[in-house]
């Protein structure tokens, strides 16, 4: 234990309009904490990089999964357990219900929020996939107000994204349009809880008498940052799945993946097994549903 | 700038506590340090291996990634809580017959983790009680004999595979 508690400042607002307010009054200086599952081990490493924190944890009003007519919305601060436990999550959006199962194990769950995961923006992240598959937006706030984009703009680089220093995320949205699509995910790792993802793919599809009509493919750790695989989806679009189909597919991702050698992977292995699962999810799309 | 001391009130297995400490202070070292109540252990002090578990607010959490400032106002409960008037908890002693503990190190944690599931789940079966104890790591028992022991403390009979130990441990 590295971290000095001594060092580190942490301040505790009672409401969001708190929050906002400090943080416009010194934008970039305060880094929110929620959780603490990812920013807690980096402190007590000694390796946070800031001594300014804010918490987030406990502020009810970014705790939350909504329905509406056409859309749901998640608060940023729900945990993981929370979309586990929600019904609407489970039945209409099973890949994040299914990646929420994945991260950490039960402990982790109960502390690490959705929109965490999202900021810390880990290209291994196992939520991101799935809401990218399924076309979501993100909400901003701030003292002016909020703001959305769609998720897919989030994430600018290495760890970046297009937040305002000024800014918090405040919601994820998601279209209630996916309950004919085809949906997959899966992740390799050594182990189902705990180990952080060597690949994981995530993919939606909604297919018409043999046609591919819409499709939509992202993965964990096969890029920097937490994105679709816009060439594999372009070679599929508006064709019907073949083995030609497939294998050029298996050549787009391969071709379009940008993964790295580390720790956990060797970018041959993941480009290769990121090619297997796509094959994996696509000659299912051959058979019919429910089988 | 240096943070200065704040109060936490919170209770720690049944008992009122104030403890004053800098808001970062991890639960973890404010348990062991500000309140000696070491039977929580620090193993990987990363959320990895969940020696630290402890419920708090009812959640199992990984102590090690609380700042104490999340626990004002909360309900902890720790190993301490499990053993009332020096007599052990069902869960204890089921421990205590299969073999359920080694060195000792995961323990507390295996059985914060397992008090936790029974807590939401009183007849779990195998996988559930895998799923339930897959954040804590043992390097002992092979895990085998700590499912047993959450088998025998939830009243259930052990499943074919479990009590043959064939049961390999993903």
């Amino acid at each position: 234990m590295r971290g000095d508690a001594r060092a580190h400042q942490l301040i505790a607002p009672d409401t969001l309009a708190a929050a906002l307010d400090l943080i416009a009054s010194e934008p970039g200086r305060w880094t929110p904490i929620a959780g603490g599952t990812e920013l807690m081990v980096a402190y007590a490493a000694g390796k946070l990089g800031t001594t300014s924190l804010i918490n987030l944890w406990g502020i009810a009003e970014l705790r939350f999964i909504r329905t509406q007519q056409d859309s749901i919305s998640i608060g940023a601060g729900a945990t993981f357990t929370d979309l586990r436990n929600s019904a609407i999550v489970m039945s209409e959006f099973p890949l994040l219900a299914k990646a929420a199962s994945w991260i950490g194990a039960i402990a982790n769950q109960n502390r690490a929020t959705l929109g965490g995961n999202l900021v810390n923006g880990s290209p291994a992240a196992d939520s991101c996939p799935a809401l990218l598959v399924y076309d979501a937006e993100v909400e901003f706030i701030s003292v002016r107000g909020n703001r959305r984009i769609p998720y897919h703009a989030f994430h600018t680089g290495y760890k970046q994204n297009a937040m305002n220093a000024n800014e918090l995320l405040y919601a994820i949205h998601l279209p209630r349009r996916f309950a004919r699509h085809r949906q997959y995910i899966r992740k390799v790792g050594p182990r189902r809880a705990m180990a952080i993802s060597k690949v994981a793919l995530a993919a939606t599809a909604f297919v018409d008498n043999g046609i591919v009509n819409e499709i939509r493919l992202a993965a964990a750790s096969l890029a920097p940052y937490p994105n679709r695989l816009r060439h594999t989806e372009s070679e599929l679009i508006c064709g019907a799945i073949t083995n030609d189909s497939i294998r050029a597919a298996r050549s787009a991702l391969m071709r379009e993946a940008q993964p790295i050698d580390d720790i956990r992977s060797t970018a041959e292995y993941r480009k290769r097994v990121g090619a297997n699962l796509l094959e994996e999810f696509l000659r299912g799309l051959t058979t019919p549903r429910g089988e | 700038m240096s943070a200065s001391d704040i109060t936490i009130r919170f209770n720690v297995n049944g008992e009122a506590c104030t403890v004053h400490a800098p808001p970062m202070k991890r639960l973890l070292d404010v348990l062991r340090e500000d309140l000696g109540l070491t039977g929580t252990k620090e193993g990987c002090g990363e959320g990895e291996c969940g020696s630290c578990s402890v419920r708090m607010n009812g959640d199992l959490v990984n102590s090690c990634l609380v700042p104490v400032l999340h626990a004002e106002g909360a309900t902890v409960e720790t190993v301490e809580g499990l053993g009332r008037n020096c007599s052990l908890s069902t869960l204890q002693q089921a421990f205590l017959r299969c073999g359920g503990a080694q060195c000792g190190i995961c323990t507390p944690g295996m059985l914060m983790a397992a008090t936790h599931l029974l807590a939401c789940n009183p007849h779990p079966n195998i996988a559930e009680i895998r799923e339930g104890l897959a954040g804590n790591l043992c390097r002992c028992t092979g895990f085998i004999r700590i499912f047993e022991s959450v088998i025998l403390a939830a009243g259930s009979s052990l499943p074919e595979q479990v009590s043959s130990g064939s049961l390999d441990a993903r």
